[in-house]
Formats: C-alpha cells, sequence, structure tokens
C-alpha cells in the first residue's frame, strides 16, 4: 500500500471515530437495518442485515442463497456439453467467459487443444462479454448514486456488443458456443468490420461516462476514500479481479497464467490503482473496458486461419482425471474444478466463482461506514446473484 | 363506487376505466435473475422503451404498483418473500412471469433448490418464454395482457372471480377468467 493510500485510510478511520464519540454523546439506539432480498443496489436478491448505531452501520452480514440453483449439484446429471448451457447463467452478464475454464478444464483432462483460430475467437468473445459486463456496471453506478442519466447510455451502447455476440454465437444473451476442442462455428461475414466500429463507439461511451460520472463532484465526494480496501485485507479476504487491482495488487490471470487463449499474443497492459477506495475499483473498471476494446482490435488482426474445431468423436466421454482451470472473468477470478470418472458427464464439479469471495468481505468493509455509502460500497464491489449463490 | 362492487357498471364507463387503467399501468420489477437485465433493458434503455406503451416502471412499492414483473429463478427461499410482496399490492394487480425459470423452473427443472414456476405460489396472468426472452418479448407480454384489461369484467374482478371478459356468458364466465395468456 503506499503511503497516499495509508493517509487516507487513516484519516477516514479518524473521521469515523469523532463521528462514534458524537454518537455516543448522543445515545442514539441501535437499529436493524434489513436491505434486500430485493433491492436494486444489490443486483439480484442478496439481503444484507446492518445494525445502525444512528446513521452509521456497527455490524453487517450478508445473506446469501436467495438465488441457489445448485450448480454443482446439476452438472453431475448433465453432460459435458449440457453443462455449458447451464454455466452459462452463473454470471449471466458476461455469459461467454463462464464457458471457457469449464470447457478448457475438459480439454486438459482429454487432453486436447483447441485450434489457434478457435482460441483467438473465444479470446474476443471472452472480452467482448467483459465489456458486456462492465459496460453495464459502469451505468449502474450511476443510479446507486441518484444519476439516472448514464444507464441510459450503458444500455444504448450495450446493445451493440449484444448484437455482435448474437451475431457470432446466435444467443443474445447466451452465447453456449464454446465446445469441447473449438467453437461450435465460425465467425460470420462481416463481423471484423463491424466489431472494430463497435469498438469505437464504446471508447467514445468510456469517455462519456468518465466527463459525465468521474469528474463530476458528487460523484467523487461519495466514492473517494470511501470504502478502502488496503492492500493486505484485500489479499486476506481472496478479493480477485478488479477489487483487488483496485487496491494496488498487481495481479491478473490472463498475464499471469498460460492458458489456451490469445492475451500473450497481443499488447495490453493490467490497470491497478493505489486507492482501493471505491473510486479506484470504478476508475480500474472503466480502464479495463478500454484496455479490452484494444485487446479485441488487436486480436481481429491476427485472426489466424484454418478450422475452428479440432477433431472429437460424437459423443464425448471425458477419461478419467482432474483438472482445474481458472481465468480471469469480468469480476474477477472464475475456475472450475472438474472431476471425471470416464462418463460422459462430470463426477464432480466445484465452481469457484469471483463474486462470492468478493463479497466475503462486505462485513469488513461495512463496519462503521454511513448508510448511504452502503450502496456505494456494494455498488463498486459489483457482484452479480448468481455469481454468488450458484 | 359503489356501482362496481355490486358488478352494475355501465358497459362504456367500464370500457374508459379499463382503458385508463391499461395505460397506466405501474410496473413493479422483481428483478430475480438473467431476465432482470432484460427487463431492465426493456424497462431502462432508450431502445425499447417500454413507457411509450403506457407502462411507468420504478415505482417506490410493490403497494402502489398494479402489475408485478417476476423476472428469473423463484427459489425455495426466495418464494415467501415474492408471495409477501404480491400481498402487499393493492387490488386490482396482475403478474407476468417472465422467462422459463418462473414459468416451470427452466433449466433448473431438477434442482432441488428452485421452485418449478411462480405459479405454484401466486396466480400469474402473462406467461413470457425465452430463456432469458427478448425484451421485445415482454413487450409483446405487456400489450398483452392490456388487451386482458381492457376487455375485463371490473364487478366480476371486485366479486373475486378473478379477470373475467366483459362479453362473457354468464356461468361459463370465472372459467373463462382464469386461462392465462401466453406471449411469443
Amino acid at each position: 500500500m503506499t503511503l497516499l493510500g495509508d493517509r487516507q485510510q487513516l484519516s477516514y478511520i479518524a473521521a469515523q471515530a469523532a463521528d462514534a464519540r458524537v454518537n455516543v454523546e448522543l445515545e442514539t439506539e441501535g437499529m436493524t437495518l434489513n436491505i434486500g432480498p430485493q433491492h436494486p443496489a444489490t443486483h439480484g436478491t442478496l439481503r444484507i442485515i446492518a445494525r445502525l448505531d444512528g446513521e452509521q452501520v456497527v455490524w453487517a452480514e450478508p445473506s446469501a442463497g436467495y438465488m441457489h440453483r445448485g450448480y454443482e449439484k446439476l452438472t453431475e446429471v448433465r453432460t459435458f456439453p449440457q453443462v455449458t448451457a447451464l454455466v452459462n447463467r452463473i454470471d449471466w452478464l458476461g455469459s461467454f467467459a463462464n464457458e471457457v475454464p469449464f470447457i478448457l478444464a475438459a480439454e486438459k483432462i482429454m487432453g486436447i487443444e483447441a485450434t489457434p483460430r478457435a482460441q483467438h475467437i473465444r479470446t474476443i468473445l471472452f472480452e467482448l462479454s467483459r465489456i458486456a459486463n462492465v459496460s453495464l456496471f459502469l451505468g449502474d453506478l450511476g443510479v446507486q448514486l441518484g444519476a439516472v442519466t448514464p444507464v441510459f447510455f450503458a444500455f444504448r451502447d450495450r446493445e451493440y456488443v449484444l448484437n455482435l455476440i448474437e451475431a457470432a454465437t446466435g444467443g443474445r444473451f447466451h452465447p453456449n458456443f464454446d465446445r469441447i476442442g473449438g467453437l461450435k462455428d465460425d465467425l460470420p461475414a462481416g463481423f471484423i468490420d463491424e466489431t472494430r466500429s463497435v469498438m469505437k463507439k464504446l471508447r467514445n461511451f468510456c469517455d462519456e461516462i468518465e466527463n459525465l460520472l468521474f469528474g463530476n463532484e458528487i460523484f467523487q465526494s461519495r466514492t473517494r476514500g470511501i470504502g478502502v480496501i488496503p492492500k493486505e485485507v484485500a489479499l486476506q479476504y481472496g478479493l480477485s479481479g478488479a477489487n483487488l487491482r483496485a487496491s494496488g495488487v498487481d495481479w491478473d490471470l490472463r498475464r499471469d497464467q498460460k492458458i489456451a487463449m490469445a492475451w500473450d499474443k497481443v499488447d495490453w497492459k493490467v490497470i491497478t490503482h493505489p486507492d482501493g477506495d471505491s473510486f479506484a475499483r470504478c476508475w480500474v473498471r472503466l480502464q479495463e473496458v478500454r484496455e479490452s476494446t484494444r485487446i479485441v482490435d488487436q486480436l481481429l488482426d491476427t485472426i489466424p486461419g484454418g478450422p475452428v474445431m479440432v477433431k472429437v468423436p460424437k459423443i464425448i466421454k471425458v477419461p478419467e482425471g482432474e483438472a482445474w482451470v481458472s481465468t480471469e472473468n469480468p469480476l474477477g477470478e472464475m475456475g472450475y474444478y472438474v472431476v471425471s470418472k470416464n462418463d460422459q458427464g462430470p463426477f464432480r464439479v466445484k465452481i469457484r466463482s469471483a463474486s462470492f469471495n468478493n463479497i466475503s468481505i462486505v462485513p469488513w468493509v461495512l463496519k462503521g461506514v454511513y448508510v448511504p455509502d452502503i450502496i456505494t460500497i456494494l455498488a463498486s464491489l459489483y457482484f452479480i446473484l448468481g455469481d454468488i449463490d450458484r | 363506487m359503489g356501482l362496481v362492487d355490486r358488478g352494475r357498471l355501465p358497459k362504456p364507463l367500464t370500457t374508459l376505466f379499463n382503458m385508463g387503467r391499461s395505460y397506466s399501468m405501474w410496473v413493479y420489477q422483481w428483478g430475480l435473475a438473467c431476465c432482470a437485465i432484460e427487463m431492465g433493458a426493456a424497462f431502462g434503455s432508450p431502445r425499447y422503451d417500454v413507457m411509450r406503451l403506457g407502462v411507468i416502471p420504478l415505482p417506490a412499492s410493490p403497494r402502489q404498483a398494479d402489475l408485478v414483473v417476476i423476472s428469473g429463478t423463484v427459489t425455495d427461499k426466495m418464494a415467501p418473500a415474492i408471495k409477501r410482496l404480491y400481498e402487499q399490492m393493492p387490488e386490482p394487480k396482475y403478474v407476468i412471469s417472465m422467462g422459463s425459470c418462473a414459468n416451470c423452473g427452466g433449466p433448473y427443472w431438477d434442482s432441488y433448490s428452485v421452485t418449478k414456476g411462480v405459479d405454484q405460489i401466486i396466480p400469474v396472468d402473462v406467461y413470457v418464454p425465452g430463456c432469458p426472452p427478448r425484451p421485445e418479448a415482454l413487450l409483446e407480454g405487456i400489450v398483452l395482457l392490456q388487451q386482458r384489461i381492457k376487455n375485463e369484467d371490473m364487478g366480476a374482478r371486485w366479486r373475486g372471480e378473478g379477470t373475467v371478459p366483459m362479453n362473457a356468458v354468464d356461468g361459463e364466465s370465472a372459467e373463462r377468467g382464469g386461462v392465462p395468456v401466453v406471449a411469443g
């Protein structure tokens, strides 16, 4: 953690302590505030139980499980190709990104690797789903602070990305496009030109959001120095993704691990921010959308030729073995531990989804904040309920 | 009114009331899963813009809402909350079940924790199939519901007989009233 972050954290704690003293003098009564299970700020159905002292939270606890659909059990009664249709719906905003680690794990057990073209297109679609995911976050951020305009911008420009995904995969929301050994289809005609123009639009969208929100004084005062997560705490709680990078940890699985994807073939950089507050988390995500558009642009220039599918049998049987593959999904590290017993379906799948670990810090970070800040902190942590409860 | 609860509202007046009701629906969004995002796209995006149909999204509470869109997977843990909020809505109230999960369980038809259809808990007027349905499909569901409201006999609704068409023959009206519409 940098000196700046240290000082900010200390001054914030000091301010909170001063306020707490005032509250003690006034003898405000305790009360329990129940946020959710259905609340717009929770991106679904998370319930937060907060015990308040006046305007301050003294204790907060997320109550998950309202969206628990039993994925890990369901995967045991599905075949391998069927599982991708299920896992699409874990993080429903970046659906394609959910399929990739599972398919990579299955391929790892089978000992096959997708063709270079398939890997390339996978990476493009992966980044497109990241853009679709995070652009909605950027719009939603305004709503949590009372600014409704950004969400219109976000939905407008997100449609272009969804159209691209639909053109390539046939599914606007849940592509179910990844196959063991490659992809279902090749890219459609005109996809590359269309994607280039959409990436230009998305960069404009980032500029717009930066002008609309990030320069706004109200936005800054509501997010700067609020919800500070120091580096050590972030690591202890197992945060991942942009939440971790916003605390100054230079960690990105796209760069740090060698997997059969095309990120190592292009020039991009990992965005970090030293502060660890709500603003840093939002800022890192905004920059990541920009980086993603750059990645996609470069990948479009270098798509190799060849087939998109290697030879695999019609009825896929995965030999006995175990594999763990995780990727840097829009929300953070998402991994699958697949155990196969030489059958058509997996024997057991353990799903590590990013949001579950990301919200584990909620009790820590909400301690001592004011009630309105609960919403901005939750919004900036950015979780998706399907990703928490599975 | 007095006339309504005795079921003796003149037909022109009913038509007028129904038109007013169908074009000023306050819709409470029950966003649960993936469908919530498509519902958000239908309600909050400039491309689909639900307000041109006379639907007003985002009331402050279910007590101000006429219509609730159950969009997404209803789990057994969530079901009591849905029932409770539905009971808080004032009559006349309508329900759109959006997406396969809310209709019948969808891809989680064999899951241990998912309620197989929201119609097990609350009565549904319009089903919108799809996983998730496109925003256009939800808009069609809303248009179908508006048609239903326009033809509704308000007296029957008041007497607790549910949605009954105005021109229904006596006796068979109650049976016909309960049939939900399927969009798409």
